[in-house]
C-alpha cells in the first residue's frame, strides 16, 4: 500500500505538503522509546509515536522508514516539521489514537515486520 | 564499488540533542553516493546514530571518523571522557546511566552499545575512567 493510500484510507493529514507519496509502506509500528525503535525499526515502516522533537525524524530518516504519523492530534514541533521537510520524512497527523490507528492498519493489510 | 579511500571527521559536543543525527546522516549520504548497498548503509546509519548519541547524552564531547576502502566502512568514535568503569557491565541490554531528561525523549533504555554490536561485523571498545572510551564498528563491504 503507498503513502497515498494509508492517507486516504484512515483519514490521515499530511503535515509536510512536498514529500511525495508513492512510496510502498511495508509494514507498521507503534513505539515512543526511541531507543526501542533504533533496536527494532525497519525500512519501509510506517512508524505511529507521540514523540515530537526533533530526533524522531533524525531515527525515520537514518532508518529509511516511509513515514512517521502523530497520533492524537497532538502538536509537533515547528522545528521538528521544518527538519522532516529538509530530510524529505513524510509526517502525518491523526485525530485517532495509537491502537486505533494500528488496528486500522492492520485491517488494511499494513502487517508488522519480522521481529529483530 | 570502485577502489576508494575516504576519511571525514565530525565533532560532537556534549548535549548537542539539537543536532544530534546530523554526523549520521553526513555519513550516510556519503556512502550512499559511493553507491554502498542499501542494506549495510542502513546498519551503518543505525549503528553511527548510536554513538554519536552516546557521544551527546554521556561523554564530555569527542570525535566521530569514518573511514572507507574498499573492503571496509568503519566508523570510529573517540572522546574526552569520563570513561565508562565497567564496560561489561555497560554493554548488557537495559543498563543506563542517561538522566531523566534524556529519558523523557526516549532515549537512555540502555540499548545503545549492544545495538551498535549487533548491526557492525566488527566491534571493539576501550575504555579508561579520567581518559576516555574508543568505540571501533567495521562494516564488511564485501
Amino acid at each position: 500500500m503507498t503513502l497515498k493510500d494509508l492517507m486516504d484510507k484512515t483519514g490521515m493529514r499530511l503535515l509536510t505538503p512536498d514529500a511525495p507519496l508513492q512510496r510502498e509502506v511495508t509494514t507498521g509500528y507503534s513505539c515512543d522509546l526511541l531507543s526501542w525503535v533504533l533496536a527494532h525499526g525497519q525500512a519501509g515502516m510506517a512508524w505511529i509515536t507521540v514523540q515530537t522533537h526533533l530526533n524522531v525524524i533524525a531515527v525515520a530518516m537514518l532508518m529509511d522508514m516511509a513515514c512517521v504519523i502523530i497520533p492524537e492530534g497532538i502538536t509537533l514541533e515547528e522545528a521538528t516539521l521544518q527538519k522532516a521537510e529538509e530530510e524529505g520524512v513524510p509526517v502525518f497527523a491523526s485525530d485517532k489514537t495509537a491502537y486505533e490507528l494500528s488496528g486500522l492498519m492492520f485491517a488494511l493489510g499494513v502487517g508488522q515486520a519480522e521481529r529483530t | 564499488m570502485a577502489d576508494v579511500s575516504i576519511l571525514e571527521t565530525f565533532d560532537v559536543e556534549r548535549g548537542a540533542f539539537e543536532t544530534a543525527g546530523e554526523a549520521s546522516a553526513t555519513i550516510k549520504r556519503t556512502l550512499k553516493r559511493l553507491g554502498v548497498d542499501v542494506g549495510i548503509l542502513r546498519r551503518v546509519a543505525v549503528a553511527t546514530y548510536e554513538v554519536e548519541l552516546n557521544l551527546i547524552i554521556h561523554s564530555l564531547g569527542g570525535r566521530l571518523e569514518l573511514a572507507v576502502d574498499e573492503n571496509w566502512v568503519r566508523v570510529t568514535s573517540r572522546d574526552r571522557g569520563p570513561g565508562i568503569p565497567d564496560i561489561d557491565k555497560a554493554m548488557t541490554e537495559g543498563y543506563s546511566t542517561a538522566p531523566e531528561d534524556v529519558r523523557t525523549l526516549g532515549f537512555g533504555a540502555g540499548m545503545g552499545l549492544p545495538n551498535m554490536k549487533r548491526n557492525a561485523d566488527d566491534f571493539s571498545i576501550a575504555s579508561e575512567v579520567g581518559v576516555g572510551t574508543t568505540i571501533c564498528m567495521g562494516f564488511k563491504l564485501r
